[in-house]
């Protein structure tokens, strides 16, 4: 068996970032799931991600 | 080396934070008391705004405090002395002073003196009104007031001649306790209106007033929970003042709002504000209002939350969830969500369900514009039309503009661009 089947074979332990709604799937098939409130530095924003950088 | 500069500068501003020594000293009127005040002057929350961009609860409370100075009759004279220019409108924080809500402030109003003992600097604050009907939630009825007359001529000489046989009152450990007490400081002040009571009332039975005057006064105090809040905020207000133009320092030592605008001040950058428009406050409403009715955020009051106290304390005051909504896990969270943006743990504010651990203090703006995460603020709502009170309480988030302008103008005064 190769290990991707092992892996989807034992107990899922999952760690969502980014969007919730990967989360909320998992949630909906009763799959334990942690999801990590994780945004891009200054929300993406190039010049105050810059600023803070030299910050 | 800009980065160690900043750190030394944050870590040298919270100590002095933590270092000081709020005291109530007094009580006085506003016109002789605050600095540059006259019966033509007119102080409000917020950063400074012109009466056409006035919103409906600081326009009301405004033609409250023109009626009880007897400036104007009614509510139209009112109207028409704001318009004229003769009146000159300021922010409570260009005169040391804080208010609640709409936070007007004129001559004759009664104010609490805190001095912050450490730095010689002093704050002022008016007296709470209650909740409900009241000219700092933009009421001015006959009975807002027939309540602020009685404030000036039967509490305020009451409470004036009991700290004159009490002495000081040492609010910042009192503030210390009531955190431990569930208390937040800013939307929950029940233990600390409990505790000045009993600091207040062995000396206020030795006043020479009539026993039903002393009576009066005493359950005025016992029937309104908020009564404490107007001492927390000039506590905070005088703690954090003298963090005022701390070179190189990122940390916010002031924020409020005037119903129309928020506005932040950052240690770094002196007096300037950074504001955008307020937000509508997510809460709890009154039988009978909904958030249709309700203002945008207002009140000096989250200076609380500045000084580490308020929605940044919610863990140590879980039965505020009933008065503003969310569950007792919520305020939890709020309390360790604030760690993200703040300089350190307060020395003073302890929360006994995060092990005693000191509440989160010291918003820093690059924290706040890296992570997304913007201050929690616990807080009263006013109705948007002038003349009709609190109409429910919340959690509330300021905007983020505030902050990343703040950030821009913080590296220009560095240097960086």
């Amino acid at each position: 068996m190769s290990k991707i089947n092992e892996l989807f074979d034992s107990e899922l332990k999952v760690i969502n970032l980014g969007l919730e709604s990967f989360s909320d799937d998992l949630k909906l098939q009763k799959k334990a799931v942690v999801h990590v409130e994780w945004r891009p530095v200054a929300g993406g924003n190039k010049k105050l991600s810059s600023i803070l950088n030299q910050l | 080396m800009l980065k160690e500069k900043i750190e030394q500068a944050n870590k040298e501003a919270i100590e002095k934070l933590f270092k000081a020594q709020p005291t109530l000293i007094g009580l006085g009127t506003a016109e002789q008391d605050i600095p540059n005040m006259n019966k033509k002057t007119i102080l409000h929350a917020g950063p400074p705004v012109k009466w056409e961009k006035m919103s409906g609860p600081l326009k009301g409370a405004i033609m409250g405090g023109l009626i009880y100075e007897g400036l104007a009759k009614d509510e139209e004279e009112a109207i028409k002395l704001a318009e004229s220019g003769e009146i000159t409108f300021d922010s409570c924080h260009h005169h040391s002073a804080v208010g609640p809500m709409a936070g007007v402030v004129t001559a004759s109003m009664p104010v609490w003196i805190v001095e912050n003992t450490t730095f010689g600097n002093k704050a002022y604050c008016t007296l709470n009104e209650g909740l409900g009907k009241v000219l700092r939630y933009g009421a001015y009825s006959e009975e807002v007031i027939e309540r602020l007359n009685w404030i000036e001529k039967t509490l305020a000489p009451v409470l004036k001649a009991t700290l004159a046989l009490s002495g000081p009152i040492d609010l910042q450990t009192m503030i210390a306790q009531v955190i431990q007490m569930g208390d937040e400081g800013h939307n929950r002040n029940k233990a600390g209106t409990s505790l000045m009571i009993r600091e207040l009332a062995p000396y206020l039975v030795q006043t020479s007033f009539d026993s039903q005057v002393k009576s009066d006064v005493l359950t005025f105090m016992h029937g309104n929970d908020h009564f404490f809040l107007n001492l927390t905020m000039p506590a905070f207000k005088s703690s954090l003042d003298p963090l005022e133009n701390t070179p190189y320092c990122t940390l916010v030592y002031t924020m409020a709002r005037n119903g129309t605008e928020f506005g932040i001040r950052v240690a770094g950058i002196g007096n300037r504000w950074f504001t955008a428009p307020a937000e509508v406050i997510d809460g709890l409403f009154f039988p009978g209002f909904t958030k249709e009715d309700a203002n945008p955020d207002i009140g000096d009051s989250v200076i609380c939350e500045t000084a580490g106290a308020g929605g940044f304390a919610m863990a140590a005051a879980i039965p505020i969830v009933q008065f503003v909504g969310g569950t007792p896990q919520d305020a939890i969270n709020f309390t360790k969500s604030m760690y993200e943006i703040t300089q350190g743990e307060n020395a003073s504010f302890k929360v006994p369900v995060l092990d005693f651990k000191g509440t989160p203090t010291g918003i820093d703006i690059r924290k706040v514009v890296e992570t997304g995460i913007l201050p929690v603020i616990n807080t009263g709502i006013a109705h948007k039309d002038a003349g009709v009170g609190q109409v429910g309480a919340g959690l509330v988030r300021p905007p983020m503009k505030c902050f990343e302008e703040a950030l821009e103008a913080f590296a220009e005064s560095v240097g960086i661009s």
